[in-house]
């Protein structure tokens, strides 16, 4: 071949799955360093499902944000719907005709009303994301209000049950000072975070959906020259976003056995900052669901750790902060070089997710 | 002619939006204008507006630049202001007597704190290319804990004469002190932007980033501008807010003015993709929220249930604005234009039939 | 040649607000042919294109395919019928793999088959020759292997319809010809090619029919080999062929001994061209050829400081100064017109007054802004000087057309009076008419003492306008040449020799 500029291939990892790399790297070197500096807690099984059973709704949330960043929106409404649902099924269970089922009715059905609502006024409408999940936001937190003001407590019997029920792992657990074994617990909440991180990753993975939509994400323009359905696309996004808010408010409830008004208040920055440190960009295209629960997590530990340490609460935000800055920067240096191709990693071929050796071979012949 | 109806149709929004505002009002009760003196000084519907819009009013015409140039919104105006405002308080709290000149340096500490806290987002965004939300977000997360800090305990007073009158009226001035301050910085403001390429260099830089370098502009400079400007608003909004309150809350004070600042500039009309701007739209669109607030107070609405109505307001106000409906509207004015005028020919009975069929569908 | 008709398109029209874009044409295309689309920029061609695949809809008139009335409301509809296009801008997603790029947006089953995908994807490239692996980014692939994918995505939707629009700028001449042997295939295979490009070589070389578009009009549909160059030229213009004709270059006074305006030596960028030495007399007219990736437009960006300076030393009229970055070379009296006018150019949302006083302004200072009276009567003197048409001179400029928005830019520069003035590619992507008033002007400011470079993808174009021709290959100047009596076949040989001494 005479042509000037043959490329040579190489296995470059893309974008999406070195941030996600990144990510899984230093949320695993923070944990050994926290189990180093805190064995007796840190080396506790219980202490690492904690932080999931504590913190699965946010790990539901920033799941479907995720999405809705991979798309290239942004969902600032997530933590008042859940909030929102929360009340909303604390109310519901204190009714007379009050059933479980029914409040997971009505947690999906909230869930999935403001993603409607909302991904039809952004995708069809063509409005602001930032300005419509605002005023999501501000809908959720006013009828949160107007539903009801002070905390309730869940007392339904069955709910009780289930909000203490936990599975048990028995044959891994820690053994305390006077010796007895005490097996390891998980909340029904973590396993449906497990789930829902395995269907929705496998559908951003494997589904032709999951893939319009980084489609969407990187350009939206082409993508729609790509004969992709970009607004079909964009709704589906929110909706998601809508669903997972609703099923984390359900859990939150789950795990707390009460409605307040300020429950998962603010939450729709923390689950911006989990996404961003998990690898999900702002920009859209870019991102990995798997690194949603690795950011949430990441910014877990540093509060655990700091409460570990004994230092004033006040500091935890800070070191929050700082951890995010650290991120941020350091995504953004590697970016930069990657895109002067000077940094480049390439996965060893039993990491890839694709089936490349086998590609390659096969080229070759 | 044609030149001053372009130069205003994009503030035809907020305007009219303003404009059934009052009418609401007015159906609400004839009052509404009425002002009243009390202690010498204004007090009314309007003064209040005006007065309790002037922190977000400042603040939105840091966001319409910062959004101009970076393409993206801060948030962390409302955290920075709070940390402006703790240098401020400490510094006059250590003071033995407060004076004017106390005043005057706390409130220049604060600005320099303000340009501090703009360069450390300007750096992220310009240098680093992060995107502003993603950049600010440090600060939103961090920053409360940080005035906490400079603080020293929660809530400390501002008890002294001076500080009442910037947040109250300065006996002999008909205008509270707050309204005369936002009116003299909208002035700075629009001094600034007459007498620089501002607003050239910033539009150019939000539209073609590499065309701007390519003709001299160096767009690293101007981001970081207007994160730096975005700062010194961030210190007077402080400045005016911790005076006003007499107390500095580190934890709620301006909590949550991010969102309203960034509403303000899509109310006026601004995109916030950045490029193209108006400033008097975002002021505008800032009165214009301030208004909508006290309106459904106003009306008596639940405070339950004010947010609803707020979240409401604005869905109506973006789908009219949005543009498919835009689009959607002017097309069907077209269509009905030349329905009349050839309505008297044969075209008249087309338009049935095609009812007709759309009925039979 | 009667082959069955597959695509007709009758009494199109399409207006745009204040615009007449498509005025009652007609359109018809065969099978097994394939169809070149000529016309100026603005006469239509894109809007008939964008008719056609349903990014726009048509006001009125008929459109059949195979007999079949259709009305496309997306792309994706079109795609479906078997109508594929490739435009000039890539319409890829640079995060996705170059198999999904193939493949997205075509499958109705809702699961991906990554296996099976990056299988049929690297068949269809292997076949090709497309140097690209089926699990590589996009982002990672170089222009030229983009675009060569979006044809071959077009290619495999077993398309009958296959719609090509300027697929050619951004390949070099290798490619081009690999891309010809790919049209003239499918052309056996039955396809119906629709193919639009400036380059009028080109036009001859693979196209059976053409259609000529002029003003939104239809100005006829002829046979290729029944029609010379020169008459599609006219039917092209209307009646701006003459002035091609009569445009001569004059020699520029140079004396080796006098003093460069510009002398670089040792100049290297960011970009990767090797250090060059450069230099350029008053009222000379230069120019730098080589094909696409040779190095061309990174030398003269070198010489701007467009991209981040490495190296070098810069002299300007014997006096050593410093140029690190745009602002340098403004200040001491050089000018850029950048070879990407939408990415690098215009400011789009700004009205054509803001875009023409720009850099000047930029060069008066911050502190220093023109008055509004001031900034019109600058704006006027140049939209009248050039000829540009606008409304106004408030109209935003994105709302004009290629060629208008290049001349702005022109004005842009030649406000600010520099003495020396790069222009990389002017007259790409433009109509002929406005090619041929910007390389008068050209040859105008060199009378008057300006020194040009000058750069044109089409050869042609710098013999007639340049007396010296830098030759570069593989980002390394590799001769020289001089005179006037050039031809194009100097510039190939010097190029083939060039690689040779390597």
């Amino acid at each position: 071949m005479a042509s000037v500029n043959v490329i040579k291939p190489k296995a470059r990892l893309s974008n999406s799955n070195i941030l996600f790399l990144i990510a899984a790297v230093i949320f695993v070197l923070m944990y050994l360093f926290a189990i180093i500096t805190f064995p007796n807690s840190f080396l506790q099984f219980q202490t690492f499902f904690d932080l999931f059973n504590l913190n699965a709704p946010l790990i539901i949330m920033t799941l479907g944000l995720c999405i809705v960043m991979i798309g290239g929106g942004i969902d600032i409404s997530i933590g008042s719907v859940t909030g929102l649902v929360t009340m909303a099924c604390a109310v519901f269970l204190e009714s007379r005709m009050g059933s479980i089922g029914g409040a997971i009715l009505v947690a999906l059905g909230i869930g999935i009303a403001f993603g409607i609502l909302q991904g039809y006024l952004i995708a069809y409408l063509e409005i602001q994301p930032f300005i419509i999940t605002l005023s999501g936001l501000f809908l959720a937190q006013g009828l949160l209000t107007t539903l009801h003001k002070d905390p309730i407590n869940v007392t339904m019997p069955a709910f009780v049950s289930l909000r203490d029920f936990d599975i048990v792992i028995a044959w891994l657990g820690t053994r305390n000072r006077l010796g007895v074994f005490i097996p390891c617990e998980i909340k029904p909440g973590t396993l449906i975070f497990i789930v829902l991180l395995i269907i929705l990753a496998s559908l951003m993975k494997w589904s032709r959906f999951g893939r319009n939509v980084y489609a969407v994400g990187g350009n939206t323009h082409s993508a729609m020259m790509l004969g992709i359905n970009v607004k079909r696309t964009i709704f589906i996004t929110y909706v998601i976003s809508g669903l997972t808010a609703g099923i984390a408010g359900f859990v939150y409830i789950m795990t707390t056995g009460a409605g307040n008004v300020g429950n998962a208040a603010g939450a729709e920055m923390k689950a911006i900052a989990s996404a961003i440190i998990g690898g999900t960009l702002l920009n859209g295209g870019v991102g990995n669901l798997l690194g949603a629960p690795i950011g949430t997590l990441t910014l877990l530990i540093i509060n655990e750790l700091i409460r570990a340490a004994g230092v004033q609460s006040n500091w935890q935000a800070m070191v929050s902060g700082l951890l995010l800055y650290f991120f941020i920067v350091l995504q953004s240096v590697i970016m930069s070089l990657r895109d002067r191709r000077k940094f480049s990693i390439a996965l060893p071929p039993w990491l890839r997710l694709s089936g490349k050796e086998q590609l390659g071979g096969q080229r070759e012949q | 002619m044609s030149n001053m109806k372009k130069n205003i149709s994009h503030l035809v929004l907020p305007l009219s939006v303003m404009a059934l505002l009052i009418v609401i009002n007015l159906i609400k009760g004839a009052d509404y204008f009425t002002i009243s003196m009390v202690n010498g000084a204004f007090y009314g519907n309007i003064p209040n507006i005006l007065f309790g819009a002037s922190e977000l009013v400042i603040l939105s015409i840091g966001m319409t630049l910062v959004t101009g140039a970076s393409r993206g919104q801060d948030i962390s105006i409302g955290v920075s202001a709070t940390i402006t405002s703790a240098v401020f308080v400490q510094y006059v709290l250590q003071a033995s007597e407060v004076t004017l000149f106390t005043i005057i340096v706390g409130f220049l500490l604060s600005c320099v704190t303000g340009l501090l806290l703009g360069a450390f987002n300007g750096t992220l965004v310009s240098v680093f290319k992060v995107q502003p939300m993603v950049a600010s977000l440090i600060l939103f997360t961090g920053g409360r804990s940080i005035a906490f800090m400079i603080d020293g305990k929660l809530s400390p007073i501002l008890a002294n004469d001076i500080s009442n009158k910037i947040g109250t009226v300065i006996p002999g001035v008909p205008v509270q002190t707050a309204i005369i301050l936002t009116a003299v910085f909208i002035a700075i403001v629009a001094v600034v932007f007459k007498t620089t390429n501002l607003r050239l260099y910033v539009e150019t830089v939000g539209i073609n980033p590499n065309a701007a370098r390519l003709n001299g502009i160096n767009p690293k400079k101007i981001i970081f501008l207007t994160f730096l400007i975005m700062g010194i608003c961030t210190a007077v909004a402080g400045f005016i807010a911790v005076n006003k309150a007499g107390r500095h809350d580190s934890v709620n004070l301006l909590k949550l003015i991010m969102m309203d600042a960034i509403l303000a500039v899509a109310i006026g009309g601004n995109s916030l993709g950045g490029g193209k701007f108006s400033i008097t739209g975002s002021i505008i669109g800032a009165y214009t929220i301030e208004m909508l607030n006290r309106t459904l107070l106003r009306l008596e609405i639940d405070p339950a249930m004010i947010k609803v109505f707020k979240a409401v307001f604005i869905i109506i106000l973006m789908v009219v604005a949005s543009p498919v409906v835009r689009a959607f509207m002017s097309k069907n004015l077209d269509r009905f234009r030349s329905w009349r005028l050839s309505s008297s020919q044969q075209k008249g009975p087309i338009s049935t039939t095609n009812i007709a069929r759309k009925q039979g569908e | 040649m009667l082959s069955e008709t597959i695509l007709e398109m009758k009494d199109i029209s399409k207006s745009f607000p204040g615009v007449k874009a498509l005025d009652c044409v007609d359109f018809k295309l065969r099978k097994g042919e394939i169809h070149a689309l000529m016309g100026e920029n603005g006469a239509g061609k894109s809007t008939l294109i964008k008719v056609i695949t349903g990014v726009y809809e048509k006001d009125a008139g008929l459109i059949t395919l195979q007999g079949e009335p259709i009305h496309f409301k997306a792309p994706q509809e079109a795609q479906n019928k078997g109508i594929g296009t490739v435009y000039q801008e890539i319409m890829l997603c640079p995060n996705l793999t170059v198999a999904e790029n193939m493949f997205i947006g075509r499958s109705h089953s809702p699961f991906v088959n990554w296996k099976q995908m990056n299988e049929k994807a690297a068949q269809l490239l292997d076949s090709l020759g497309i140097p690209a692996s089926p699990v590589q980014e996009l982002a990672s692939c170089s222009i030229a292997v983009q675009q060569m994918i979006a044809i071959a995505r077009a290619v495999d939707m077993d398309c009958k319809i296959l719609i090509l629009d300027e697929p050619t700028s951004s390949l070099d001449e290798d490619e081009v010809h690999k891309l010809f042997a790919l049209m003239r295939e499918l052309k056996e295979r039955g396809v119906g090619i629709i193919f639009i490009t400036h380059f009028l070589e080109q036009v001859y070389e693979v196209s059976d029919m053409i259609t000529v578009l002029r003003n939104g009009k239809l100005v006829g549909e002829y046979e290729t080999t029944s029609l010379s160059q020169i008459e599609l030229i006219s039917k092209m213009l209307g009646n701006v062929l003459e002035d091609v004709t009569k445009l001569k270059k004059h020699e520029p006074i140079v004396s080796d001994t006098s003093i460069p305006v510009f002398e670089g030596k040792a100049l290297s960028s960011s970009a990767g061209v090797r250090p060059f030495n450069f230099a350029i007399q008053k009222g000379e007219v230069n120019g730098f050829a080589g094909l696409l990736g040779s190095g061309r437009s990174e030398s003269v960006r070198a010489i701007f400081a467009a991209d981040k300076v490495t190296g070098g030393e810069v002299r300007m009229k014997g006096k050593r100064v410093k140029i690190k970055t745009p602002l340098h070379a403004i200040k001491h009296g050089i000018g850029y017109l950048p070879e990407d006018r939408k990415g690098d150019g215009i400011v789009e949302d700004l009205s054509v007054r803001d875009n023409i006083i720009l850099t000047l302004q930029v060069l008066k200072g911050f502190f220093k802004p023109f008055s509004r009276k001031q900034a019109e009567l600058f704006a006027d003197e140049y939209i009248k000087k050039l000829n540009i048409k606008t409304p106004t001179s408030n109209t935003p400029i994105k709302s004009l057309s290629g060629g208008n928005q290049q001349k702005v830019i022109l004005a842009r520069w030649l406000l600010t009076n520099p003495e020396y003035l790069i222009l990389d590619e002017p007259t790409r992507g433009i109509d002929v008419g406005t090619k041929v008033e910007i390389q008068k002007l050209v040859l105008n400011l060199a009378s008057k003492g300006m020194s040009l470079t000058f750069i044109s993808s089409e050869i042609e174009e710098m013999l007639r306008t340049c007396s010296r021709l830098i030759v570069m290959k593989d980002r390394e100047i590799v001769g020289e040449l001089r005179g006037t009596d050039l031809t194009e076949n100097d510039v190939m040989n010097v190029i083939a020799q060039g690689g040779k001494n390597k």
